[in-house]
């Protein structure tokens, strides 16, 4: 997600102000905020113009502090990582912290500001904005004590939660001084803690919220209530561009018990009661005749991803260049051999286990509150104004807990109910909380774009020696954000920005629309391009009779940090070994090795797969990921677990096979996920290079799906170039 | 009808055949028993009914009159289900944490059944999905649990 690298390293290199929040003075607490200034990438605006995220951090008179993050919890342990900020700055324990959302910051909308949490940046971002609002709370408070002491604020120091003066041996709780800090000035540049003094940042603190999520006491969008409210389900049309004629039996509809009214909206019927059961069980219900309509991204009706997919394949058009070495095109037209193949990867959808839901209520006073899963708080606003026709001043966006995300709530046209919950709440005069049901969501869900590369290469004796690659299609940054062919990561990264030193390539894309509404799915590109790619130097190694492993090592000579991280991936594996070869159980195995260089971190990994009954069953998966700086060893391992749980997943049994313009799965039942029994063991080692802090939720996603198939070339003979596993029998 | 909802008797005015899920939500407003998928697959709505781990969401409300159902919010009032909640906390399984009211349920029915479970027990008994891949810590929590 390069755009969001971008942004990430502009945040970071920018000054941090911290103000006093004066209107919460008198509170008797310590109130800290601190803007985060995301300006668009061009034509820099005066800064009091500039879009700004607050964060506020307030020390309460008990000790403990509130912190609202910039950033969204949905499992990444975000939160966690604030508190853990902060708290290392402020020298005050994370388990004393609460933290919530910052709500949508002030001033609101310029075009090209936001902030969201996604593209793996959260924590890389946030931490120099964290440190130093810890930092100066901290010295308020020394302060603060200093003066009611009569000593100089360098004779003190602090204890987790306190104020020490050694000499005399008085001490004072931050709650106790937090009022008196809260009259201070503000300092500027307040030095921050040597990295080797961290008393929490790079330890494994535990996280702040698992025991709510131990016991459902953990609230998310879909469970919101809101007095007076009714409860809406709808159907959308079964492709984009239908809208509904007529619901044909209507009064049949209108009768059903609890049963309010019945809408029809922009592409689908909605029916709002009071229970949300009474509205599923009335749009069941509902005979519904569709009509074409208008539609920014109508389905075509003979639409299927099969065809598609064909059509990639053979698309000719304009190759805009990405990345180019040498001379790729001179080497392959006088190479003695040329390996030629094609790799796909499917649609996949986001399956967040929680379905979305928005509830919408309008105020006497004109202002319209939305509670809603968003990744994009700011973004989100903006077009509920627009929707409703606001100003965005007058929508106040709730932000909830998300119950995964994945990527799925970001802004995307036809995907995100608000819109509709806002015509309904102002169509019945109350509030209404919309929720899709899953097969509402597995319909206009914006899934992972159906991706597809052509690669051409030859490989000599010590390595491959030149790559040709066209990478064919449409990424979602050029579809939500407008970036070219060529200027879009999310069409090529994964195949462009590897590491490996082939001295003659050139990669380059072609675009073709994708007639999906397509979507950031958790790695972007990366989840199905570094599969492509790293299967085709596979193909090159086994072409050129190379060790996959030997040659990789062999390739990456010029980088230390990424020759030691497969090193270690081998170390962590009990050294490298391809097979086949027969495991204690009997059964025969062998592995599979691939690395990836996604959202700013290095990963290794190596897989080690059977065949059992003609499918591939996953042992183990070692993976060695470098993010160069470690906020949380325990965050990152979990991260690392779950991204391999979705690469796994996706290589082995996820494809959202569309039809007659229709999605053929609406639920699990037809899309399987990863089952508890298919999850393999994972190993990891975290390496800490020192190099600027990389991203930690996605990275460790890319690598572990070519790592699986290469090792099922290596036990059947057969390449797979078109993902999922499931499709083939491997018996 | 009457339906006996952790412990005590709650009289429901609904279609029969409303699933339990949704009674349990709208009728009770207990929001920890959660929506997934609405046809078993993923095993978010999971309950116990009479001890044994239910998918709420294709349980019809008449269909479970004069049994005893237990929901995430009283789970730590048996034994069993304060075990598995301190292992659920102590190996910090949670990530979104949407999926965890029926995995601690599942964990739950599962080790007062099965004190010490195999493997294939393991397998049997804990089907339910967790898209953040929880899958190896829920794991070793439910070890944790048998092991004392």
């Amino acid at each position: 997600m390069g755009v969001f690298d971008h942004l990430a390293r502009r945040i970071a290199d920018r000054p941090v102000n911290v103000s006093r929040r004066g209107f919460l003075a008198g509170t008797g607490a310590l109130v800290l905020a601190t803007t985060l200034p995301l300006r668009p990438a061009r034509g820099q605006t005066a800064a009091a113009d500039a879009p700004a995220v607050t964060a506020y951090l307030e020390l309460r008179p008990d000790g403990t502090a509130l912190l609202r993050s910039p950033f969204i919890e949905g499992g990444q342990g975000i939160f966690t990582a604030m508190a853990q900020i902060v708290g290392e700055e402020l020298d005050l324990a994370p388990e004393n912290f609460s933290v919530e959302i910052a709500p949508p910051g002030e001033p609101f909308a310029i075009m090209g500001g936001f902030r969201l949490t996604g593209g793996s940046m959260s924590t890389r971002t946030g931490y120099p904005v964290m440190r130093q609002l810890g930092a100066a709370a901290r010295a308020m408070l020394v302060e603060a004590a200093a003066r009611s002491w009569g000593v100089a604020a360098e004779e003190l120091v602090t204890e987790p939660g306190e104020v020490i003066h050694k000499d005399s041996g008085r001490r004072a709780a931050y709650g106790d001084l937090a009022a008196a800090a809260m009259d201070l000035p503000v300092p500027a540049g307040v030095a921050l803690k040597d990295p080797a003094d961290f008393r929490w940042i790079g330890s494994a603190v535990p996280r702040l919220d698992v025991r709510a999520k131990s016991t459902g006491r953990q609230n998310y969008a879909i469970d919101v209530a809101v007095e007076g409210m009714l409860l809406a389900a709808l159907r959308h049309a079964p492709r984009l561009g239908l809208t509904p004629a007529a619901v044909t039996n209507l009064q049949e509809i209108e009768a059903m018990r609890g049963v309010h009214s019945v809408h029809l909206l922009d592409g689908a019927v909605a029916v709002v009661a009071e229970k949300f059961w009474q509205a599923r069980r009335a749009i069941d219900a509902a005979e519904i005749d569709w009509t074409e309509g208008e539609a920014k991204w109508p389905m075509p009706a003979d639409f299927s991803s099969a065809g598609f997919r064909d059509s990639l394949a053979t698309a000719e058009g304009e190759v805009v260049e990405v990345e180019a070495a040498g001379d790729a095109a001179g080497q392959l037209a006088a190479a003695e051999t040329v390996i030629e193949a094609v790799y796909d990867a499917p649609y996949v959808v986001h399956g967040q286990l929680e379905p979305p839901s928005a509830t919408a209520r309008f105020n006497a006073d004109g202002t319209l509150d939305l509670w809603m899963p968003c990744q994009a708080p700011e973004m989100f606003q903006n077009a509920a104004a627009g929707a409703a026709g606001l100003e965005p001043a007058q929508v106040i966006v709730h932000q909830q807990v998300l119950g995964g995300f994945f990527g799925r709530h970001f802004l995307y046209a036809t995907a995100n109910p608000f819109p509709q919950a806002i015509a309904l709440a102002r169509a019945v005069g109350r509030p209404v909380k919309l929720i899709w049901t899953r097969e509402e969501d597995f319909l206009r869900d914006a899934p992972r774009p159906l991706g597809l590369a052509r690669f051409r290469g030859s490989v000599g004796p010590n390595g491959p020696e030149a790559l040709q690659i066209e990478v064919v299609g449409e990424g979602p940054t050029q579809r939500w954000y407008n970036a070219p062919p060529g200027q879009d990561p999310s069409a090529t990264e994964g195949i462009s920005g590897k590491t490996y030193a082939i001295p003659n390539k050139h990669i380059g894309q072609i675009f073709q629309a994708n007639p999906a509404v397509i979507g950031y799915w958790r790695s972007v590109g990366h989840s199905m391009h570094d599969f492509m790619y790293e299967g085709f130097l596979d193909e090159l190694a086994a072409a050129g009779g190379l060790d996959p492993y030997e040659m990789r090592l062999s390739m990456l000579s010029g980088s230390e940090r990424h020759r030691s991280l497969l090193e270690r991936v081998a170390e962590l594996a009990g050294g490298w070994k391809q097979g086949p070869f027969e495991a204690a159980d009997g059964s025969t195995r062998a592995r599979g090795v691939a690395m990836a260089s996604p959202f700013g971190s290095e990963v290794a990994v190596i897989a080690e797969v059977s065949i059992d009954a003609g499918e591939a069953k996953v042992h183990d998966i070692w993976v060695a990921i470098d993010p160069g700086q470690v906020v949380n060893p325990s965050t990152v391992e979990a991260q690392v677990q779950s991204a391999v749980a979705l690469g796994t997943s996706q290589t082995l049994v996820e494809e959202l096979v569309y039809e007659n313009g229709e999605p053929v799965a609406r639920n699990f039942d037809m899309y399987p996920i990863l089952r508890p029994d298919q999850m393999p063991r994972v190993h990891t080692a975290i390496v800490g290079s020192g190099a600027a802090m990389g991203g930690v939720g996605e990275p460790g996603l890319p690598a572990v799906g070519p790592a699986i198939v290469n090792a099922v070339a290596v036990l059947t003979g057969q390449r797979i170039r078109s993902l999922p596993l499931s499709k083939y029998d491997l018996g | 009808m009457q339906l006996t909802i952790n412990g005590a008797t709650h009289d429901v005015d609904v279609e029969p055949d409303t699933p339990l899920l949704w009674v349990i939500r709208e009728e009770l407003g207990l929001t920890g028993t959660k929506y997934g998928c609405g046809i078993a697959q993923c095993g978010a709505c999971t309950v116990l009914v009479d001890g044994v781990a239910t998918r709420s969401c294709v349980t019809p409300a008449d269909s479970v009159e004069g049994q005893e159902i237990r929901t995430i919010e009283t789970v730590e009032e048996t034994e069993v289900g304060r075990r598995v909640v301190a292992a659920w906390v102590e190996n910090e399984v949670a990530q979104c944490g949407y999926c965890q009211s029926g995995q601690v349920l599942a964990a739950t029915a599962l080790l007062t059944e099965t004190p010490n479970p195999s493997d294939d027990d393991i397998d049997g008994a804990m089907t339910n999905l967790c898209r953040c891949g929880t899958y190896n810590k829920i794991r070793a929590a439910v070890r944790s649990v048998a092991e004392g």
